[in-house]
């Protein structure tokens, strides 16, 4: 028998906020209640002055392996998610060889469960080889417990591909096709958001219009369909409208968003750092501003990082020969704390919403099943205990050397944060304590 | 200034001027009838070319040579880069044999910013991808000075054809506008800057209207890859809409100089007869360069005495 007590810290779940121990055993949470005492032989954990939370659930998220090991793999990945406070993950189908067919599946859940560190959910290609033409076998990998379904990296461009992924995905329940959402048109050659910065810069543009566009169509084939539609890494203000009056219209549409949009804006690239070269890329301030606006009013579901490792030797080039994306899995809470949280944007508790219970709810990771499912909380008797415990006073110093991740491309080097995962309990066991990784 | 990456490492006006002035001095050594002086002896410059150039690489050497400095030449096409030795390797070997000065093109924009990252020596920039030609520019001015007077203050330029897809255009509208040059960009909507905002400049996309008032038609290499791009129709829709033809020509105030980077497309953006007229200072900018690269060189590498 295991137990450990989780003592002093105040419980934020979906269902509120209350000052509360959480007795674990045996990987399901016992009790919660205050003034607890430790069992014969439990561990004490302690959460004085500490936010106790449900896991949280990063949806998107690259793991490289297989394929680009030298940037990071499902063991390193995995690490980096849980003292970021992750208990689960959806990993991006952009591998090679690609998430198009179960061998794939099998090899990246067999990893996952020996480093045994947080749930790792692949996602699946919506196309085969995501070339955008034939769909992947969908319902296969389903049946292995794939529930996201996206060609991220490149977005499907071809309509008509588009409408038969969602009127084949929809006899699937759970399922949701989700875009990269960048017509390939008006982005081809680009290497940064296409406004004052791109041209002064004399860099090739991505406009927002390329994101905006695919989304307008996209939302037309959902209502269409009666498809499930999932709008990943959502940059502009334009497409955050466009989900917002989906929304209200009844189509069955979720967005996220990472921090890095909610915070930077196209000016981090003018010392033409490749660190904060991205796809969908850095946008306006209008666009920051819009997003959080979304963020806070619920149309923006849930905050992702599109974590993207990538060695020094291949992101430490000329800006347009880098590859897109940044790290992002180990700061997220942190950065999202110190910045949309302090500023009033939103409260913690619609924050750890963003970044736990409603993720885990897109991809199906809420509920409670044999492979430990029951992600997002609540934290109650009887579920699951995938615990995020989480210091809202501690301040500290991002450094790319220090982080778990086998590469450095954080956007967030040198920052002062407020805010760090003190201990992460993934099915009742501590993957993070006092700030460092168990295992 | 420990680099030169783009014309605003030069602090603006005062920057500027103090190099156009030093410009002077050099290009006044070069009358002499032993057209060098020891001021960078014992220093090294190296140029390292990732796209092709003959002016440029032969005007920095040139201007190497005559401060006395020793130089060496990187050429990519032979080297390790075709082995695929990585950008930041090459820098890290060039900058083991001893290196003062590394004068850099490459095709992407910004390029040169990451070399300065690295390298401990001093970078210039001979131009980078879209982005800035500074040295490009800073001739362009001083050829500008020594034929209009000390002052360009109110001088009315027009920089005519791909803005856009153009160094020269980006460090000229920095340099002319710091130099007190109204700028006027001229050309189809395609091939203007996709944003504008914050450029001290006008749009204008008909040449005809801005012609005769002009004191300064500054033409642009006109790629013909652009049309597969579908940025322009064909050649003779663009000769004739925004080329300096010499019915163009016959319409310009008598005054008026005419100006292109080279290499020129004869017939295209320019007629023959209009680059060899005796309002065209084609050639000057080009003599010019040498001048402008020796006061550039000095200036970073502190160099000594030279008159």
């Amino acid at each position: 028998m295991s137990e450990f007590l989780i003592s002093g810290g105040t419980v934020v779940d979906a269902t509120g906020e209350r000052r509360a121990d959480v007795r674990v055993v045996d990987g399901t949470i016992a009790e919660v209640a205050e003034g607890l005492a430790p069992g014969p032989g439990g561990t004490v954990l302690d959460a004085e002055g500490a936010i106790v939370a449900p896991g949280l659930v990063d949806i998107q998220v690259h793991l490289r392996e297989p394929g680009r090991e030298d940037s990071e793999t499902i063991e390193s990945g995995a690490r980096a998610a849980a003292l970021g406070g992750c208990t689960a993950v959806v990993c991006m189908p952009n591998t090679t060889p690609a998430i198009d067919e179960a061998s794939v599946v099998h090899s990246i859940l067999e990893r996952a469960r020996s480093a045994g560190l947080c749930e790792v959910q692949p996602a699946g290609c919506i196309t085969r080889g995501r070339a955008g033409v034939e769909l992947a076998p969908i319902g296969e990998l389903y049946d292995l417990g794939v529930r996201i379904f996206t060609d991220d990296g490149d977005c499907v461009a071809d309509a008509g591909v588009m409408r038969r992924a969602f009127e084949y995905a929809s006899a699937l329940p759970g399922a949701v096709i989700a875009q990269h959402a960048e017509d390939p048109a008006l982005v081809r050659g680009g290497h940064m958001h296409e406004g004052a910065w791109s041209a002064r810069l004399g860099i090739a543009g991505r406009p927002a219009t390329a994101e905006s566009s695919i989304v307008a169509r996209d939302l037309q084939l959902a209502a269409l369909t009666g498809g499930r539609y999932h709008v990943l890494h959502l940059s502009c203000a334009t497409s955050a409208d466009l989900v917002r009056a989906g929304k209200a219209t009844g189509i069955r549409v979720t967005a996220e968003c990472t921090p890095q949009h909610l915070v930077l804006t196209d000016a981090a690239c003018a010392g033409f750092d490749p660190t904060f070269k991205m796809n969908p890329p850095l946008r306006e301030q209008a666009d920051v501003d819009g997003l959080r606006a979304a963020l806070a009013d619920g149309t923006i579901d849930a905050i992702a990082t599109d974590h993207a490792p990538h060695s020094p030797e291949t992101k430490d080039v000329p800006f347009e020969e880098a590859p897109p994306g940044m790290l992002g899995v180990e700061t997220a809470l942190a950065v999202a704390h110190t910045t949309l949280v302090a500023e009033g944007i939103v409260t913690l508790g619609h924050l750890l919403g963003a970044l736990s219970w409603r993720p885990a709810a897109i991809a199906g990771l809420d509920a409670a099943g044999p492979e430990g499912g029951g992600h997002g909380g609540p934290i109650a008797p009887g579920r699951p205990a995938h615990l995020c415990v989480f210091d809202p006073q501690r301040r500290w110093v991002v450094e790319g050397e220090r982080l778990a991740s086998r590469s450095r491309n954080t956007p967030w080097e040198g920052r002062e944060l407020t805010g760090r995962v003190r201990h992460t309990l993934y099915r009742g066991i501590p993957t993070v304590r006092d700030e460092e990784a168990t295992r | 200034m420990r680099h030169l990456l783009s014309i605003g490492d030069l602090g603006g006006r005062a920057g500027i001027e103090q190099m156009l002035d030093l410009t002077a001095t050099f290009a006044e050594v070069m009358q002499r009838e032993v057209p060098k002086v020891p001021a960078l002896r014992g220093r090294t410059v190296v140029s390292l070319f990732y796209e092709d150039s003959t002016r440029t690489r032969l005007s920095f050497e040139a201007a190497a040579k005559r401060l006395s400095a020793d130089t060496m030449n990187f050429s990519v096409a032979t080297s390790s880069v075709s082995k695929g030795e990585s950008l930041l390797d090459t820098i890290r070997t060039i900058e083991a044999m001893g290196v003062d000065a590394i004068v850099v093109r490459h095709r992407a924009s910004g390029a040169p910013h990451r070399i300065a990252a690295w390298a401990d020596a001093h970078v210039v920039n001979a131009g980078d991808g879209r982005h800035e030609h500074p040295t490009q520019a800073l001739l362009d001015a001083y050829t500008l000075r020594v034929r209009r007077g000390p002052t360009l203050d109110g001088c009315r330029v027009a920089i005519v054809g791909d803005v856009r897809h153009s160094r020269v255009a980006r460090s000229n509208v920095y340099a002319l506008h710091a130099l007190g040059c109204e700028v006027i960009l001229v050309g189809p909507p395609t091939l203007m800057p996709e944003s504008t905002d914050g450029w001290p400049v006008t749009v204008v996309h008909d040449l005809d209207e801005v012609l005769g008032s002009l004191d300064v038609v500054y033409l642009l290499r006109l790629q013909r890859e652009r049309i597969a791009e579908a940025l322009f129709p064909s050649i003779r829709e663009y000769t004739s809409r925004w080329g300096l033809t010499p019915d163009r020509a016959a319409r310009l105030h008598p005054d008026t100089l005419v100006m292109h980077p080279g290499p020129v497309n004869r017939g295209i953006e320019i007629a023959g007869a209009v680059v060899d007229s005796d309002r065209s200072l084609v050639t000057e900018q080009v003599a010019n360069g040498v001048a402008v690269r020796m006061a550039v060189l000095w200036s970073l590498l502190g160099g000594g005495e030279f008159v």
